[in-house]
């Protein structure tokens, strides 16, 4: 069994881990490390060698991102680290539970994610739905600056951090890392163009980083333990664990922290307990609700970035849902284009107009009002909305993923729906 | 709105001592004070269960920006209520894997328990109903929430005892 780092308080009951707890299990000691003698550079390099990569969808080298924010000749004022804690992707529940059972492990790697780019100030952008989480984290953050690692001169090092916690008042597209920035900044939460990016030109027109929880989570880690440790915790070419969940009509619905590199099967079976008897599997999808399904074949695939997305899908937040076979996978893509729909920021015409127009013609097809043009229709929208660059953000792009494969491989199910007049699987679900 | 807003200094007084305290806590660490507009029309929204146009107007008068600025934003996010709610607010997620596992079924339940549709609020005043996206607890489908509580593996059955007795209840 090999180590599990992430996950190491996490306790069965779920219940958080306080400031004793974290450091008898050997906590703020990767803080301490580089306090005691590391440079930010320094911290850089083993964040790059680690070749830890976000893990809050997008999968971008976290040392790279970090490499992009100015060190020197900085114009007078403050640099910005934000955790993004927006978790609000369809069927995404993974960083819930890092913080609401060891909040300080995010508090030390969020410290030392804003040593390394020179952040003086930190915010925590928390859902507004996670209540019990943003009490522990501002609970959590109380008992650093007792303890001095945040506040003035953070253990006799010089340096000085501020963190404060923002929650959210609930919008999707706040996840999205520029629509977050000018959310926080108060206003409405529509993406930007970038360039600039983020790291030279972002809150308030500062360099900013804006990281996940789960990769922060790492941060701690791999500064202790160094890069060779965390690439060794991976069984392939990815590095680190990564937290998998699954949900849907499975036996055993969770998150358990795995191995970067874990198989699908490994996952959905010996995890998740495999189908709930009288259920066979129809398809998933990898990442959540943005992410295209995979299914049967693709069972014996390591959940790894490369790999899942030459088979057409991408590993996203690593949070599976489970389409079943007694639910309509037709039902299924409208509920999520119908989130995406709602869940736009209006901004750009083909998501704006283009996301209620697909849900109509899905609610058409489920309705048994479908007509075979529609199929057309779709497919001219993922043609258009699904492409990179036509929209404003990654939205629709996103909101597409799962209409498009579900296109390719149940395509039978959108006909029998036409063909028949009504929704086959409305007796059964 | 009425035009006559930014003409009364006084408008900020609609807004409380208490709220007006919460508010410059927030200005205190932000580079000017419309930085601050979601967490006061949340400050407001806590005192007040939901933000009425007086308080709107006496906000942007506060933060130095224009009504309809402000309006814009409170009305751009899902959880700012600008209009009245009841004591307890129930979001009952309807997202894709509580629709797997029958969240129109627990979304119907509460409206015949209740006797009000989604958007309504109950007579006495101490429900209102509202969808909400998916509240990242997929594993314990459908899953709901009832003011700070949180519902999960929600059954038809348990909506009476989740609603008149709060019966299951763990934190959000």
């Amino acid at each position: 069994m090999s180590e599990l780092p992430l996950t190491r308080n996490v306790r069965p009951d779920r219940s958080p881990t306080d400031l004793a707890a974290y450091e008898a299990n050997g906590g703020y000691q990767g803080l301490r490390r580089a306090m005691a003698g590391m440079s930010p550079a320094d911290c850089l390099e083993v964040v790059k060698d680690s070749n830890l990569r976000g893990r809050g969808g997008a999968g971008f080298p976290t040392g790279m991102k970090w490499s992009f924010v100015p060190m020197e000749n900085v114009s007078p004022g403050h640099k910005y680290l934000i955790c993004n804690a927006d978790e609000m992707e369809p069927g995404t529940f993974k960083d819930r539970m890092l913080l609401e059972c060891d909040p300080h492990q995010l508090i030390e790697g969020m410290i030392l994610a804003a040593y390394t780019i020179g952040a003086d100030v930190a915010y925590i952008f928390i859902r507004a739905e996670y209540l019990k989480a943003a009490r522990l984290l501002r609970e959590a953050i109380a008992e650093a600056k007792i303890r001095n690692y945040l506040g003035h001169d953070i253990l006799g090092s010089g340096y000085s951090l501020a963190m404060h916690v923002h929650a959210s008042a609930g919008r999707y597209i706040c996840g999205e890392e520029t629509a977050l920035i000018s959310s926080l900044e108060g206003k409405r939460a529509n993406p930007r163009a970038k360039p600039p990016f983020p790291q030279v030109s972002g809150l308030w027109g500062r360099p900013t980083i804006v990281n996940n929880v789960e990769t922060l989570c790492n941060i701690p880690h791999i500064i202790e333990r160094g890069p060779e440790w965390f690439a060794s915790l991976g069984r392939g070419d990815d590095a680190g664990t990564k937290l998998f969940g699954v949900s849907g009509r499975v036996n055993n619905p969770g998150c358990w922290e795995m191995p970067m590199g874990t198989t699908i099967r490994e996952i959905l079976e010996d995890k998740a307990g495999g189908m709930v008897a009288g259920y066979g599997l129809k398809g998933f999808l990898p990442g959540g609700g943005s992410t295209d399904f995979l299914v049967e074949e693709h069972l014996d695939l390591p959940m790894e970035y490369e790999t899942i997305g030459k088979a057409g899908s991408r590993m996203g937040t690593g949070t599976m849902i489970v389409l079943d076979d007694k639910t309509c996978p037709v039902g299924f893509v409208k509920n999520l284009i119908e989130f995406f729909a709602q869940e736009s920021c209006g901004f750009c015409t083909p998501c704006r107009d283009g996301l209620p127009w697909n849900a109509q013609v899905l609610d058409d097809i489920e309705e048994g009002r479908g007509t075979p043009e529609d199929l057309d229709t779709l497919e001219q929208h993922i043609s258009y909305i699904g492409a990179i660059g036509n929209t404003h953000c990654a939205l629709a792009p996103g909101a597409m993923e799962p209409l498009q494969s579900a296109l390719k491989y149940f395509r039978e199910d959108f006909q029998r729906h036409i063909d028949g007049g009504a929704c086959p699987y409305r007796e059964a679900h | 709105m009425s035009e006559q807003i930014h003409s009364l200094p006084a408008d900020a007084m609609v807004l409380s001592d208490a709220e007006i305290a919460e508010i410059d806590a927030e200005i205190a660490h932000a580079p000017y004070r419309a930085a601050v507009a979601i967490d006061a029309l949340k400050i407001i929204q806590a005192h007040r269960r939901w933000v009425s146009d007086e308080c709107l107007e006496a906000l942007a008068a506060y933060l130095e920006m224009p009504p309809a600025e402000l309006e814009g934003i409170a009305t751009f996010y899902n959880l700012i209520f600008r209009r009245p709610v009841g004591e307890n607010v129930i979001l009952v997620c309807n997202s894709v894997t509580c629709w797997i596992k029958g969240c129109e079924g627990i979304g119907a339940a509460v409206s015949q328990h209740l006797g009000i549709e989604p958007g309504e609020t109950t007579a006495d005043g101490r429900f209102t109903l509202l969808p909400i996206t998916c509240l990242g607890a997929c594993d314990r489908a459908p899953v709901m929430m009832v003011g700070e509580q949180k519902f999960e593996d929600v059954t038809v059955e348990r909506i009476p005892a989740i609603l008149d007795h709060g019966e299951g209840a763990t934190p959000g």
